[in-house]
């Protein structure tokens, strides 16, 4: 049984709709990003789970029971706040014993686990500091810590890693993921960097104007978006119109390969960077080198075709083609999807 | 944006625990406020069955009324900006400057606020006056003019801008200026822009206290006025008390209602909005070290003024209460202690006057922070036409005469079921209806402040709406509570305007009894009641540094 469960939920602030019908379900000990643009109804699905945001309609449950009479502080769950939220006139040990204090939990045992946690997220010994005094990737730890001490049985996280710097950032999601699964947590986290998202999740939720644009694991999302809109906000560019015969689509590019079993008809078609393949000017499609930038490992190639919309490929760091030359492009039909529509607006 | 999604999102279930809140408050003020103002308005203007509303043409039409309603509108006005130039370099050292002394200065500041208002007058007579100190030593009197009544004013409401501004200030997060100056602002432009506008609310709380008070200011303009200077207040009193004119007092307390409840309405229309959610720090972390000239200056400054107009008055009360026929000595001190034999002012000593105003003050001061306390709990939460009216109610009582409102306790709390003319809590209440728009003035713009998703954090670990208040509200807003326990608490000891009506001959308080003494000729009894004045002055100053103590060690407790 899924421990959290969504059904048909719907929020709206005046005439806008936050959260459109959304049906969701999180099973024990999964780890679930929310990934979308700002605006796409990601924290406010949080709140409603909370218990923070009443919902117009729908029904959220945990652990099969329904929560629409039980208030906040009952449910029994963890939120992490975008911006932390510490306690200001509290110290740290203050506010990680919070919730243990809030649940009756004697001194002691407040003393040992607050001592545990504050090891666990990095920070021992940190109790008497002050939170004002605090670095903003040791607040981010402190309010993790403060979360994670009463034990939650669904542990939410609004853009947890946020407001930190890249390095930070990357070997927290490494840390995040270890700790949870040690832990045993189930997580509902909720980013825009879908680099964080497939990091951490066991399973990712796209989501677009309070609706689920996509949900599958990492692999499934990165290898098949569903829509134009989840390509695109994956960051792939290479998204066209096409009438798919076959194992061809027909696009502004011309005839592009697609996989057998590829759904028939008027879509939309995404070549991923990799399957943009470079060759000499006189094969295939002709385009103009029109700039590069440089990617750590790979080098990504912008090119303009005589016709369509610009198209991205990726170059080894020493086969790239200098801005301004011409060069012939191919295509490979297992890095081509052809994309469902995107949901009615 | 945010806000109005939180609004929206508001259930009703809110709203019936906020009217539950509220319903205390209401019941308070409907007893004790509403109805023995309504009563009494209702004896002046209801006469053979019918409601005489041409008595307002009568009154008004006189020149000598309209002369007293000009000046008692352009006193309170000049009395609120003279206030504001001269305290607010105050809040700001208070709030931004650490030097030593600097709690006891805190205290003394605030002595003035508590002496009564007869008293003030007095000290200032004897600083001002005729034979007074400037007389004596360069020949100015200042009297017969009406700089007398504006000093008196700025003496004593020079506290009530330093803590209300004082108070946010110093819990303002500085980094917000830094932020301005790293932004290219100069240090002025940065205060302007970024200090200023934080203030604001606090600011337009001070200047309404001020304005209210001085609008309605009672025992200063009694003594310093003479014959010449009257305010609305003073006037209802003398028709009153002197001519036993209800009918023309009833219309003046009409219209010093009017004019308070318009004053309030704009206030509530313009200010009230511009609230919004600040950072708050700790004090202690915000105040530093004077350093740099300008620094230095306003400390200086903000000493001087303070020596040169709060001390002295009270220096020249305190040497005219040693000052005997038989040299300097504790005389008259020992005078209080005794009964006059021949059956003078009292039927107690004197002496008996501090107990009964400390423990009146008291009760007074229970009943000012649970009413207002309730009130403030139940308006944190901006939404609402009903919530917003209440608000304005809350600030009424500071308008209302208190001569108004003691004379109507008299005539409507004397039958059953409310017969409390017997009993002693009358006067508590009747300070106390002082005392919640303080308290509520006071703890609004710190509660109002808290940033909402510090309570859904504490929900979300555990607390329930009433332990998230206790543990996030409560700890925040702790300072603002212990400030405005001390505004009530002194509000309560120096009232004087109502407890002259409703304080027993047996029972009277430190002003009822300092007025007495004041009242009857002889040296002696002036003597005794600079006496007692300086034993008020003494009891306050002590009550307010224990406040301050309890202050400052719980807001260093963490459990």
């Amino acid at each position: 049984m899924a421990l959290l469960e969504l059904a048909g939920v719907t929020v709206r602030f005046g005439p806008r709709t936050a959260l459109d019908s959304v049906d969701l379900e999180v099973a024990e000990h999964e780890i679930v990003c929310l990934l979308g643009p700002s605006g796409s109804g990601k924290s406010t699905l949080l709140r409603v789970v909370a218990g923070l945001q009443e919902a117009a309609a729908g029904r959220v449950l945990l652990g099969g029971a329904d929560q629409a009479r039980v208030p906040v502080h009952r449910r029994g769950v963890g939120l992490m706040f975008q911006d932390h939220q510490l306690f200001p006139q509290r110290d740290v040990g203050g506010n990680v014993a919070f919730g243990l204090r809030m649940h009756g939990a004697d001194r002691g045992e407040q003393a040992r686990r607050t001592e545990e946690l504050l090891r666990l997220v990095g920070l021992p010994g940190a109790q008497q500091r002050s939170v004002a005094a605090l670095s903003g990737g040791e607040q981010q730890r402190v309010a993790l810590a403060r979360a994670l001490a009463p034990e939650p049985r669904l542990l939410m996280l609004d853009e947890p890693l946020g407001q930190l710097d890249r390095g930070l950032r990357e070997r927290l999601v490494v840390e995040l993921r270890d700790l949870f699964g040690r832990l045993g947590t189930t997580v509902l986290a909720v980013t825009h960097d879908q680099g964080e998202a497939f990091a951490l999740a066991d399973r990712v939720v796209v989501m677009r104007d309070g609706r689920i644009a996509q949900a599958g694991t990492p692999l499934q999302v990165w290898q098949r978006p569903a829509s134009a809109f989840v390509a695109r906000f994956l960051g792939f560019d290479n998204v066209v119109a096409a009438t798919v015969e076959g194992t061809a689509a027909n696009t502004e590019w011309g005839k592009v390969p697609v996989p057998d079993g590829s759904p028939q008809g008027a879509r939309t078609v995404l070549v991923r960077p990799d399957g943009v393949r470079l060759t000499d000017p006189s094969e295939g499609l002709r385009c103009t080198v029109e700039s590069r930038t440089f990617r750590g490992s790979h080098v990504a190639v912008r090119l303009c075709p005589a016709d369509g919309p610009p198209l991205e490929a990726v170059c080894s760091l020493g086969q790239a083609p200098s801005p301004g030359a011409a060069v012939g492009v191919v295509f490979a039909a297992d890095e081509v999807v052809v994309l469902g529509p995107d949901a009615p607006q | 944006m945010v806000l109005a999604r939180r609004e929206v999102g508001r259930s009703l279930r809110g709203n019936a625990a906020r009217l539950g809140l509220m319903a205390g408050p209401v019941a308070f003020f409907a007893l004790f406020f509403a109805y023995p103002v309504a009563a009494i308005v209702g004896r002046g203007l209801h006469a053979e069955g019918v409601w005489q509303f041409g008595r307002f043409g009568e009154v008004l039409g006189r020149p000598d009324i309209r002369e007293v309603l000009w000046f008692t509108t352009w006193q309170a006005l000049a009395s609120t900006a003279l206030t504001l130039l001269i305290a607010l370099p105050g809040a700001y050292v208070f709030a931004r400057l650490d030097f030593p002394g600097k709690r006891l200065l805190r205290v003394v500041v605030t002595v003035p606020f508590v002496l009564p208002t007869v008293v003030v007058g007095t000290a200032f007579l004897a600083l001002l006056g005729r034979g007074g100190l400037l007389d004596e030593l360069w020949g100015i009197r200042l009297d017969t003019t009406v700089w007398a009544i504006l000093l008196a004013h700025v003496f004593f409401n020079y506290a009530v801008v330093v803590r209300t501004v004082g108070g946010l200030w110093s819990q303002l997060d500085p980094r917000q200026e830094e932020a301005a100056r790293v932004l290219g602002a100069g240090r002025l432009a940065a205060w302007r822009r970024v200090t200023l506008p934080a203030l604001v609310p606090s600011l337009a709380a001070a200047a309404l206290m001020v304005f209210l008070f001085t609008f309605t200011s009672f025992g200063v303009v009694q003594i310093l006025g003479g014959p010449s200077f009257s305010t609305l207040e003073v006037e209802i009193y003398r028709q009153t008390a002197e001519f036993l004119d209800l009918p023309t007092a009833a219309v003046l307390t009409l219209v010093q209602f009017l004019a308070v409840g318009a004053v309030l309405a704009v206030h509530a229309r313009t200010v009230r909005r511009r609230e919004s959610a600040l950072r708050l720090v700790d004090p202690a972390r915000t105040a530093r070290r004077p350093r740099g000239a300008v620094q230095r200056l306003l400390l200086g400054g903000v000493l001087t003024t303070v020596v040169v107009l709060l001390l002295a008055p009270l220096a020249v009360l305190v040497e005219r209460s040693f000052d005997t026929p038989a040299g300097y000595g504790f005389g008259y001190y020992r005078e209080l202690g005794t009964v006059d034999p021949s059956g003078g002012a009292f039927l107690v000593p004197p002496i008996e006057a501090v107990w009964n105003s400390l423990r009146y003050a008291l009760a007074a001061t229970a009943i000012s922070v649970a009413v207002g306390g309730l009130a403030a709990a139940a308006l944190t939460r901006r939404a609402g036409r009903l919530v917003r009216g209440f608000d304005a109610l809350l600030m009424l009582p500071l308008g209302v005469s208190a001569v108004t409102v003691g004379f109507g306790f008299l005539i409507t709390l004397d039958e059953p079921p409310l017969d409390l003319r017997a009993s002693w809590i009358l006067v508590p209440l009747a300070q106390a209806l002082v005392g919640v728009p303080f308290v509520v003035r006071t703890m609004l713009p710190v509660l109002r402040a808290v940033d909402e998703r510090l309570r859904e954090a504490a929900a979300v670990l555990g607390a329930s709406p009433l332990r998230a208040w206790r543990e996030v509200d409560l700890p925040l807003v702790r300072r603002a509570l212990a400030v405005a326990a001390g505004f009530a608490f002194a509000v309560s000891l120096g009232e004087f305007g109502a407890t002259v009506f409703i304080a027993r001959p047996d029972n009277p308080t430190l002003p009822v009894a300092v007025a007495r003494l004041l009242g009857r000729p002889g040296e002696l009894n002036y003597g005794q009641a600079m006496a007692l004045s300086t034993i008020l002055m003494v009891v306050c100053a002590v009550a307010l540094l224990l406040l301050e103590r309890i202050r400052t060690e719980s807001t260093t407790e963490e459990f």
